[in-house]
C-alpha cells in the first residue's frame, strides 16, 4: 500500500501580498491548528518539498523566483494557491507590475479563495492537495513502470 | 562467544533503523505534546523515509550520491565495529571518516546554502569531536582496555569511574542528535535556519540515505550511553536500557526548552563542559591510578 500521502512536506512562498494570508498559513502550524498531525512539515527547501503553497500574486520580479522554486521541486508535486491574490492577483490585480495569480507562471492544482483565507480553509486545501499528491504519485509510478 | 558477537552486529544492521525510527516517532509525538499539539503518528519517520525513496531523483552533481553512499557505509561499519565488540577508538575514527564524506557530499554542489551549512557542520564537529575522543580515552583509563567486549565484561560499570565523562557525553548528544542549536540543526522542527544545512542540496533518495545513516549513528551513540552502565552482571543490561531511555527523554526535554541556542554558544558550552566535566574526571582518575 502506498503511504506517500502521509508525508506531505510543504514549502511556503509569499508573493505580492499584504501578508494577511501569509500570517494565516503560519497560524496553521501553531498548536491551535497543528498541521503536523497530518505529517506536514513546513520545510524551507524546494528540493525536499512535495507541496508548493503560494500566497500573494505574481509581479515582474518574483515571476522567475516562483518558476525556479517550482522547477527545483522533484516529482510528484502539487501547487496550492492560497488567498485571492494567489488565485487571481486579488486587490493588486490592476497594479502596473502585477501579472495576476500564481497560474500565470506555473500550473496551479488547487485554489483556496478568501481574503484572507482562513486557517480552516487552508487546511482543507492542503488535505485536498494531499489527496491529489497521492494520485500524482500513483500516476508517476505507473508511468515509470511502463517505461 | 564469537558467534554471539556476530549476532549482535547483524541485529544492529537489521533492527537499528526500526528501533531508532520508532524512537524518533515517539520523539515527535512527545515534542508535540510538550508544545500543546497533537503531533503526527509514531510511524511518521517511516512514512517520511519511504516517501523520500519514492521521489524523483534530481541532482546537481552525480558525485554527491557516491559520497552519501560512502557516508552511510562508514556509519554502518562503525556500528558493526561497536556492536561486534571491537575497539572503541576505531569506532570514533570511523565515525569521523563518515562525517568527512558528508562534508564532501554537501560541498560537491557549490550551492551557497550548502556551503553555509557545511561551515556550521564543521563547527559542530569541532565542538563534539574532543568529547567523543575523550570518552574512548576515559573507557581505557577506567577499564584498562579499548575493547568494547572487554569493557562490557568488567567487574563494575564504567560509570562508577567516569561520571564526568558521562555528563560531557550526554551534553554533546544534544548536538549529535541534531536537536540544538537551531541554526545548525537539520531537525524536523520549524525552528531551522539556512534552509537545511548540509542536506540542502540532497534530493529524494539522497536525503533518505542521510536520514538512514543518522539513525544508524544514533544507535551507536545510544549504545555508548549503554556501555557506561554495563558490567559482567546480566541485570546491568536492564540498567543500560533504562539509562538510554532516560537520556533520550532528557534530550527531547532540552530540545524543547532551549530552542533558541545558537552555534556560538554551542561551541563555548560544549568545550566548557568537556574541559570541566571530562577534564576533572580525567584528573581524578589519574590521581586514583597514580
Ligand atoms: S488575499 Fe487578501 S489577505 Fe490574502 S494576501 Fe491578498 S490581500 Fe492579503
Amino acid at each position: 500500500m502506498s503511504t506517500i500521502h502521509k508525508s506531505p512536506w510543504l514549502l511556503h512562498y509569499d508573493g505580492s501580498s499584504c501578508n494577511g494570508c501569509d500570517i494565516e498559513v503560519l497560524a496553521c502550524t501553531t498548536p491551535v491548528y497543528d498541521v503536523e498531525r497530518f505529517g506536514v512539515i513546513n520545510t524551507g527547501n524546494p528540493m525536499h518539498a512535495d507541496i508548493f503553497l503560494i500566497t500573494g500574486g505574481i509581479n515582474s520580479q518574483n515571476a522567475e523566483v516562483v518558476k525556479q522554486i517550482y522547477n527545483q521541486m522533484p516529482q510528484p508535486k502539487v501547487v496550492i494557491a492560497v488567498g485571492t491574490c494567489a488565485c487571481t492577483g486579488g486587490i493588486f490585480k490592476e497594479c502596473y507590475n502585477i501579472k495576476g495569480g500564481a497560474d500565470t507562471v506555473i500550473p496551479v492544482d488547487i485554489y483556496v479563495p478568501g481574503c484572507a483565507a482562513r486557517p480552516e480553509s487552508i487546511i482543507d486545501g492542503v488535505v485536498k492537495g494531499v489527496a491529489l499528491f497521492k494520485e500524482k504519485a500513483a500516476a508517476l509510478a505507473a508511468e515509470q513502470k511502463a517505461n | 562467544m564469537i558467534s554471539s558477537r556476530v549476532i549482535t552486529a547483524v541485529c544492529y544492521l537489521l533492527f537499528a533503523p526500526f528501533i531508532i525510527g520508532l524512537l524518533d516517532g515517539f520523539d515527535r509525538k512527545i515534542s508535540a505534546r510538550m508544545q500543546g499539539r497533537k503531533g503526527p503518528s509514531v510511524l511518521q519517520p517511516f512514512y517520511d523515509l519511504k516517501k523520500l525513496f519514492e521521489k524523483e531523483f534530481l541532482t546537481a552533481n552525480k558525485i554527491q550520491l557516491l559520497m552519501i553512499r560512502s557516508y552511510l557505509f562508514f556509519i554502518m561499519l562503525s556500528g558493526v565495529i561497536f556492536f561486534a565488540g571491537f575497539d572503541i577508538l576505531l569506532v570514533v575514527f570511523s565515525l569521523s571518516t563518515a562525517a568527512m564524506f558528508l562534508i564532501l557530499a554537501s560541498t560537491s554542489t557549490h550551492s551557497p546554502y550548502s556551503a553555509q551549512g557545511t561551515h556550521r557542520e564543521l563547527v559542530q564537529i569541532m565542538s563534539c569531536e574532543p568529547m567523543e575522543l575523550l570518552v574512548a580515552v576515559g573507557f581505557y583509563l577506567a577499564m584498562g582496555t579499548f575493547n568494547v567486549n572487554e569493557i562490557a565484561q568488567g567487574q563494575m560499570s564504567p560509570i562508577t569511574f567516569l561520571p564526568g565523562f558521562f555528563v560531557g557525553f550526554v551534553f554533546i548528544l544534544t548536538i549529535k542528535f541534531r536537536k540544538s542549536p537551531f541554526d545548525i540543526a537539520t531537525s524536523h522542527h520549524a525552528h531551522q535556519e539556512v534552509i537545511k544545512g548540509v542536506t540542502s542540496e540532497m534530493v529524494g533518495k539522497e536525503y533518505g540515505m542521510v536520514t538512514l545513516a543518522e539513525w544508524y549513528e544514533n544507535a551507536i551513540l545510544l549504545g555508548i550511553v549503554g556501555l557506561f552502565f554495563i558490567n559482567s552482571n546480566p541485570v546491568s543490561i536492564v540498567a543500560a536500557i533504562v539509562a538510554i531511555l532516560v537520556v533520550w527523554f532528557l534530550e527531547i526535554l532540552i530540545d524543547n526548552t532551549s530552542a533558541r541556542v545558537k552555534w556560538q554558544l554551542m561551541l563555548k558550552l560544549a568545550w566548557g563542559v568537556t574541559i570541566v566535566a571530562a577534564g576533572m574526571n580525567l584528573f581524578l582518575l589519574e590521581i586514583i591510578r597514580g
